[in-house]
């Protein structure tokens, strides 16, 4: 089994769609069923709750003119260390700050907060080791930051291809980091995540003379899932590529803080 | 896996639905739609929804669910498919700029409850 999902049409029309709207008011359509049972329906999106919450800080981070990168990969992509270097580069020019989601353990924050940004760490286990941040999670983090004196808000979600993809937490763009170690078939595999994406940063490419990872492969596969969307060769560790994914960060950025 | 999280959702929701004049019933069954789409692993959920509803009034219901094919359509030439593999380019055009007509579902569409009379 394979899920995929389209983030703009979930927030957009998926929002409006479903007549559950009219059921806010508490009527209730009743119907008896003949095997003694009567059936109410409801019509509810189960999400609801967590995406009226996501689109409340969206709105808070339009106000205070917050972009929010939310950056999801599996574990062991590199996601930290490129989030370190990208701090490195994007600072002070962007005043940043890191929400740093984790099942228990401190150790990704404790890398972060060597860049200077302020970093909030969310451990999950609190909330049942959930392998993803839910909006309500967020809203507590952000509250222990200074929204007024931050550009750019990272959010860095746990490691996980699957869950993440579908809670809205009221970010702007989202961006998954896949190491080529990984095998060029995980878009193939978890396609809702590279669908609901907005750039894919292809990470470790210092290791591809080492491997038989095949880049057209993994880059058609992208392609077939989510047509158009900006795929980035990096090295966090050489700082290889990261120009170009830079450029891109710094533009979605300036893009949402002039409007 | 969060399919703790969104059970938990469901029977909040379910329990919000139950009409005041039949608090005392026992929902037996809850019906919810499930795109191919929604990141859900139907036994995962299954099995999450018999742990929360432990003590509530959905405790022993079955939960029902149906699952909704992805269905998507080209912008460019209408085109209309049902989308099988992670492919998302359109065969008729190869245009890739697709609207999703179904598949992301994740509704509880309603719930059965005794009737006491
Ligand atoms: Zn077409």
């Amino acid at each position: 089994m394979w899920f995929f999902a389209n983030r703009i049409i979930k927030r957009y029309h998926r929002g409006h769609h479903g007549p559950h709207d009219h059921h806010h008011g508490g009527g209730h359509d009743v119907e008896t069923k003949k095997s003694g049972t009567r059936e109410i329906k409801v019509v509810r999106r189960v999400l609801d709750a967590n995406d009226i919450m996501a689109g409340r800080m969206r709105a808070v981070f339009a106000e205070k003119g917050v972009f929010v990168l939310n950056m999801m990969s599996s574990p062991g992509s590199g996601k930290t260390t490129t989030l370190q270097k990208t701090l490195a580069r994007i600072m002070p020019g962007l005043r940043c700050a890191v929400i740093v989601g984790d099942i228990c353990t401190t150790v990704d924050a404790d890398r972060l907060a060597l860049s200077g940004a302020p970093v909030v760490q969310i451990n999950t286990d609190e909330f049942g080791g959930d392998c993803h941040l839910a909006a309500h999670v967020v809203e507590k983090a952000v509250a222990d930051l200074d929204l007024d004196n931050i550009d750019l808000l990272i959010v860095e979600n746990i490691g996980n291809l699957v869950c993440p993809a579908e809670f809205d937490i009221g970010e702007d763009k989202r961006v998954v980091v896949l190491s080529v170690t990984e095998g060029e078939d995980k878009p193939a595999k978890y396609p809702l995540m590279f669908r609901e994406c907005d750039a894919t940063l292809l990470n470790k490419i210092d290791l591809l003379p080492y491997l038989d990872f095949d880049m057209d492969l993994a880059r058609t596969s992208i392609a077939n899932i989510h047509p158009g969307m900006p795929v980035f060769e990096i090295s966090a560790k050489t700082e290889a590529g990261f120009d170009d994914w830079i450029a891109w960060l710094e533009a979605q950025v300036k893009e949402k803080l002039k409007g | 896996m969060h399919e703790m999280g969104i059970a938990m959702q469901i029977v909040e929701i379910a329990t919000a639905s139950i009409p005041a004049d039949m608090q005392c019933a026992r929902v037996q069954r809850v019906n919810l739609k499930v795109g191919k789409l929604s990141a859900i692993v139907a036994d995962s959920l299954r099995f999450c929804f018999d742990l929360v509803v432990k003590e509530t009034p959905l405790e022993g219901a079955e939960l029902v669910i149906e699952e909704l094919p992805v269905v998507v359509r080209c912008k460019a030439c209408e085109n209309q498919w049902t989308v099988t593999e992670p492919v998302f380019v359109c065969p008729v055009c190869k245009s890739g700029d697709i609207d999703i007509l179904s598949g992301l579902e994740l509704d509880i569409t309603s719930i059965e409850i005794e009737d006491e009379d």
